[in-house]
């Protein structure tokens, strides 16, 4: 099953399904040719902008937007009450449980401000720069509040409240298990307990979010450009919320510059640019800058993570027990509440165990709302169980490598139901992890490590080391539906074979930098046996792609991938009946073979699918009855998740005079099933990796007392470029999905999910001899040298 | 951000931008680079009333010699003073700190002038100029003036300039010979400010250090030179324990900052670390 997939660029193999293409996305971009939606000018165009709060939480007494409006240019103002009726509400979609308190959230504050960054007015000008200066002529009363920033306090009896009227501070409580963790903990000889703290991180997409909102096609229709993931998704809730009749609302993302979640979303600004443009007759746009968005955009992560293992004395694992505080934020957006969900099923990770006990408490508090961040839920929890695990290692003396595979589930097992229920249809981890030890030299740095306790080296090696899987391409519709997800997990596909023998197809998938345009060119090229230049992708417009669930969760090629595989069969099995027609042959003698349907036994006679779809077109020689069109349609929800996985391991070489950790090398194997295109799947991978090893290293949404965000600029929240970054070693294996026709498993998120814990368990492991046993994250290089000094985890100070 | 509305003028002459920046009072700004203050004004962290662009004065850009000082234009930018021969030769240090200044896209807009008069103690060039003993050549309403280093940052973000003047060029004694230089910056990412950066020329002879020069970065609210340090360092022996222990007075007269990228013991700390490793490399230690 499992073999090293390593083509080099652009060969051609005669199968386009598996070549490393470049993607046809890419001369577009770097040409600069690309239609942001900051790019679309319409006539008459007016440009919004949002006076923010600057406290956490206040009421507002009074706002005064009368002298922006008397300024040169300005075409209206208003504050939150004066919109108030026409904004309503932004809606969420995950009411995870009957009694989840799900606060109003109005997309323009009204009485009380909640966090800093929520908007209380808006100006309308003719230009962006007196938008700007309109903003400065607002005037705004607030009356100061309490902030609540502490999730552990916000909980306390007697805690200031964020919705004064829900009469508590916690959002939700989700308890759920597997086998009898205390019967398990019972039994065992070590139980190790730990906590860890997932901080916030900035979503920090190359562009940022803007909303063009054009109000007069010629149809009636509204139409809404904005740089969303989402925009099927968005178009429905715009109906749900205003009111609008949704065949009246047309949505279009143009090129989006990436997400990781925070595009997966129903902004209050997408909302407030319906409603103004709709009110004004007049087109609007609005786009955020760097500053506006680290408030005003989703941010990522934020729990705090109470987890505890059972083992017997031989590292046979019994058990495990998760305890969460997910901070949600002021409000729900529209997944917030079930992020900490997806972890729920993943802690039990790779591992065989009898018991599992998870609970997750949702949390209020007055900062900017969580969401969807790449991975959601899934790194946190992957970070807590392989850290935890080599904490268990350590109490028992084990080698974390060997106490993983005593533990994991053996590739011979698989399907296997987890103690969490979820099926896996298929893995190997005594492959992957056997194929990254070999790049790594695992036992050659050891000794190096060895050495340089040995002499007290002022340097110090760790290695780290990190498993994962991830239960992705979300999702099956009734899986969500027991979950209490307010829609579906399907997605829908189209072919259209044209008259000339080119395809159009059309994907309800969205992409937003992920290359779905090359690699569903190759499916299409492959199963309809065309050229891949033949392929046209058509997505991101709900008139052009009217049906979709969008791209998020590793989900598109999983599960839209599947959907174009599906629309593709009933293509050629069409295209077989009206070849047999034209043949005179039984249709259960033409076969069809890279493009062309032939006649069993009588080589010459064939035609090509190309030839087929011409006739289609003319129709002058169909089957009786048969409708003369060569196209499809397919949607497809999937059965089962998929389930990639991989072994990260991570050398990181420690100063402990100055606690700065530098990774030396970084070796991973994962193992996607099927790859339709290497290339794109190494992409993913590095940008993966490059994402999770700044949560552990760099990035860090901090507040402060007040709840004021101190790292509100770039200048102060450490994004890492590729000069800070090793060159990874990466490589797969492929054990194709069983439970879909393609074996593919998604890799969106792979990367940032492992690499996180492996590089903390490097530095960890670099620092035991010194009695360090955690380290907060970011570990920064001044958390080091406390931890080194303190002996704790370094996370008293920043 | 949006910046709010703004004059703008670019006059070809030092007296030209004089007296735009007089008759605009004190509401004006110089514009070198715009690599600091663009980002002020775009957070509308000020509001000034006219922008003086300095990037049409020819004579502000370049380096020259002349007798025992190398001059570098005010206006001459980063990318250009690193490659600079002279500067490289005589003035090594200040090469070696301004190829560490933020990427390469940063370091083709901002000037020497710009990063000396915007006196950020997270800068890496005021310790540059302090340990060197550079002189600022001012121009203003009452004519030319010369301002030592040591006199030029007065405090956080504020130097001895006074409203109306312009800094020209920066005289820098040029060290000849046997000294050689290094320029320790530590920071978390490659683009960062210095947390902590140690600025070191040294003249070795044999296995003696006749002199040292060492400036700090970000250990008060303007640059500091480690006098301590250099007495100890004169005529001591160039060896590692030695210059370990000169560097242990590194904090002396120092006065860190605590904030988001360190706090003040942990400055501390690092500036007895890096000074001993900018020292020892600058001499070829260890
Ligand atoms: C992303 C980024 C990272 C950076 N990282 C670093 C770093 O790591 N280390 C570092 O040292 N610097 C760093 N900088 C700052 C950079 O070096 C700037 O170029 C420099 O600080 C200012 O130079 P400038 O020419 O851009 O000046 P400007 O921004 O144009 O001006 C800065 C200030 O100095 C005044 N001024 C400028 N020239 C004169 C003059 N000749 N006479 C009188 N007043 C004058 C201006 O009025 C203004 O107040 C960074 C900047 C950015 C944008």
């Amino acid at each position: 099953m499992t073999e090293l997939l390593a083509s080099p660029p652009d060969v051609d193999t005669g199968q386009e399904i598996g070549r490393a293409r470049r993607r046809k996305e890419d001369a577009k971009l770097v040409n600069g040719q690309t239609l942001w939606t900051d790019s679309i000018n319409l006539p008459g165009m007016a440009h919004f902008a949002l006076l923010r709060s600057p406290m956490a939480h206040a009421r507002i007494t009074s706002v005064d937007v009368s002298a922006a409006r008397a300024l040169p240019g300005v075409i209206a103002a208003f504050s939150g009450a004066d919109l108030a009726d026409q904004l309503g509400s932004l809606p969420t979609a995950w009411p995870v449980t009957p009694e989840m308190v799900s606060p109003p959230h109005p997309p323009l504050a009204v009485d009380e401000v909640r966090y800093a960054g929520d908007a209380v007015a808006v100006v309308v000008a003719r230009d962006r720069y007196t938008a700007a200066d309109a903003l400065e002529a607002i005037s705004v009363d607030y009356d100061p509040l309490p902030a609540v920033v502490d999730l552990e306090a916000a909980l306390a009896e007697g805690s200031p409240l964020v919705h004064a009227d829900a009469g508590t501070n916690r959002c939700y409580v989700w308890p759920f298990a597997g086998g009898d963790y205390a019967a398990a903990k019972a039994a065992a000889d070590v139980v190790v307990r730990r906590r860890f703290v997932q901080q916030r991180l900035l979503p920090t997409a190359m562009e940022p979010r803007a909303v063009v909102v054009d109000p007069v096609a010629a149809s009636g229709e509204i139409t809404v450009y904005s740089a969303t993931q989402i925009p099927h998704v968005l178009r429905l809730m715009l109906a749900l919320t205003i009111g609008i009749p949704e065949q009246k609302i047309r949505v279009i993302a143009p090129d989006v510059g990436g997400g990781f979640g925070s595009k997966l979303d129903v902004y209050a600004e997408e909302v407030i640019g319906v409603v103004l443009a709709q009110k004004l007759g007049r087109p609007v746009k609005w786009t955020e800058s760097r500053s506006e968005g680290y408030q005003a955009t989703i941010h990522g992560r934020g729990q705090i993570q109470d987890i505890e293992i059972a083992a017997r004395r031989d590292g046979t694992i019994l058990g495990m027990s998760v305890d969460l505080l997910a901070d949600m934020g002021a409000y729900l957006q529209l997944v917030t509440a079930g992020v900490p969900l997806l972890g729920a099923f993943m802690y039990p990770a790779i591992y065989k165990m009898d018991a599992y006990s998870f609970t997750c408490t949702g949390v209020f508090t007055t900062k900017t709302p969580t969401d969807a961040y790449r991975g959601a839920g899934r790194p946190e929890a992957t970070y807590a169980v392989e850290r935890i695990i080599d904490e268990l290692a350590h109490e028992l003396g084990r080698d974390p490598v060997d106490l993983r595979r005593q533990n994991w589930i053996r590739h011979e097992e698989f399907p296997y139901t987890t103690i969490a229920g979820l099926t896996y249809d298929s893995g190997n981890y005594e492959a992957a992890t056997a194929k990254a030890l070999a790049l790594f030299d695992y036992d050659g740095l050891r000794a190096e490590q060895a050495a340089r306790r040995d002499r007290n080296d002022p340097v110090q090696l760790g290695i780290g080391v990190s498993t994962f899987t991830e239960m992705c391409g979300l999702a099956p519709s009734r899986v969500l539906g027991s979950l209490s997800y307010g829609a579906g997990g399907w997605e829908a596909a189209g072919i259209r074979m044209l008259p000339t023998g080119k395809v159009e197809v059309v994907t309800g998938a969205s992409a937003h930098g992920q290359g779905h345009e090359t690699a569903w060119s190759q499916i299409a090229a492959d199963l309809l046996g065309v050229p891949f230049e033949d392929v046209e992708v058509i997505h991101g417009d709900t008139q052009s792609s009217p049906k979709g669930m969008d791209t998020y969760g590793s989900r598109s090629l999983v599960v839209g991938g599947v959907a174009l595989h599906l629309a593709a069969g009933k293509v050629v099995d069409k295209a077989r009946r009206i070849a047999a027609h034209l043949l005179e042959a039984s249709e259960d003698d033409v076969q069809f073979d890279k493009g062309v349907f032939s006649v069993k036994g009588s080589p010459e006679a064939k035609l090509t699918i190309q030839e087929v779809a011409l006739a289609t077109f003319a129709a002058h020689n169909l089957p009786d009855g048969m409708e003369p069109s060569l196209d499809s349609d397919a949607v497809y929800d999937p059965e089962n998740f998929s389930y990639p996985h991989g072994t990260h391991l991570c050398a990181v070489e420690v100063d402990t005079e100055t606690g700065r950790s530098t990774i030396r090398s970084y070796v991973c194997v994962d193992d996607v099933g099927s790859v339709i295109n290497p290339l794109i799947v190494e992409g993913q991978v590095h940008g993966g990796l490059a994402q999770g090893i700044a949560q552990a290293l760099y990035e860090e949404a901090a507040y402060d007392a007040d709840g004021n965000l101190l790292t509100g600029t770039m200048a102060d929240y450490l994004l890492p470029s590729a000069a800070d970054l090793p060159a990874f070693v990466t490589d797969r294996t492929e054990t194709p999905a069983t439970s879909n026709p393609l074996g593919v498993k998604g890799v969106g998120e792979a990367g940032t999910i492992a690499s996180t814990p492996a590089v903390i368990n490097a530095i960890v492991d670099a620092l035991r001899p010194f009695g360090v046993n955690d380290l907060a994250m970011p570990a920064t290089p001044e958390r080091v040298w406390r931890a080194l000094h303190g002996g704790a985890d370094g996370g008293g100070a920043r | 951000m949006i910046p709010a509305r703004v004059e703008y003028v670019a006059p070809h002459s030092v007296t030209e931008a004089v007296g735009a920046l007089v008759e605009a009072g004190e509401d004006a700004k110089v514009l070198a680079g715009g690599q600091s203050l663009l980002p002020v004004l775009r957070l509308r962290m000020a509001y000034p009333s006219v922008l003086v662009d300095l990037g049409r004065i020819d004579g502000m850009r370049g380096v020259r010699e002349e007798g025992s000082s190398v001059v570098v234009g005010a206006m001459t930018r980063h990318s250009d003073v690193i490659d600079d021969p002279l500067v490289r030769r005589y003035a090594a240090l200040l090469a070696s700190a301004t190829a560490t200044v933020a990427d390469p896209q940063v370091r083709h807009r901002g000037t020497f002038g710009g990063a000396l008069a915007h006196a950020d103690p997270a800068g890496d060039l005021p310790a540059v100029a302090v340990a060197l003993d550079a002189e600022m050549v001012a121009e203003g309403p009452g004519g030319r003036r010369t301002i030592p280093a040591s006199e030029f940052f007065v405090d956080y973000l504020q130097t001895a300039l006074e409203p109306g003047e312009i800094l020209c060029e920066v005289r820098i004694p040029k060290l000849d010979g046997e000294w050689s230089a290094h320029y320790e910056k530590f920071n978390r990412t490659a683009q960062a400010w210095a947390i902590v950066g140690v600025a070191a020329a040294v003249r070795r002879s044999n296995g003696t250090i006749v002199e040292a020069r060492v400036g700090l970065t970000n250990m008060s609210s303007t640059p500091v030179r480690a006098r301590g340090v250099e007495a100890a360092l004169a005529g001591a022996s160039a060896d590692a324990a030695t210059v370990a222990d000169a560097a242990t007075r590194a904090v002396e007269g120092t006065n860190p900052p605590s904030d988001l990228s360190g706090q003040a013991d942990y400055r501390s700390h690092l500036a007895t670390v890096l000074t001993r490793r900018a020292v020892s490399r600058a001499a070829h230690i260890g």
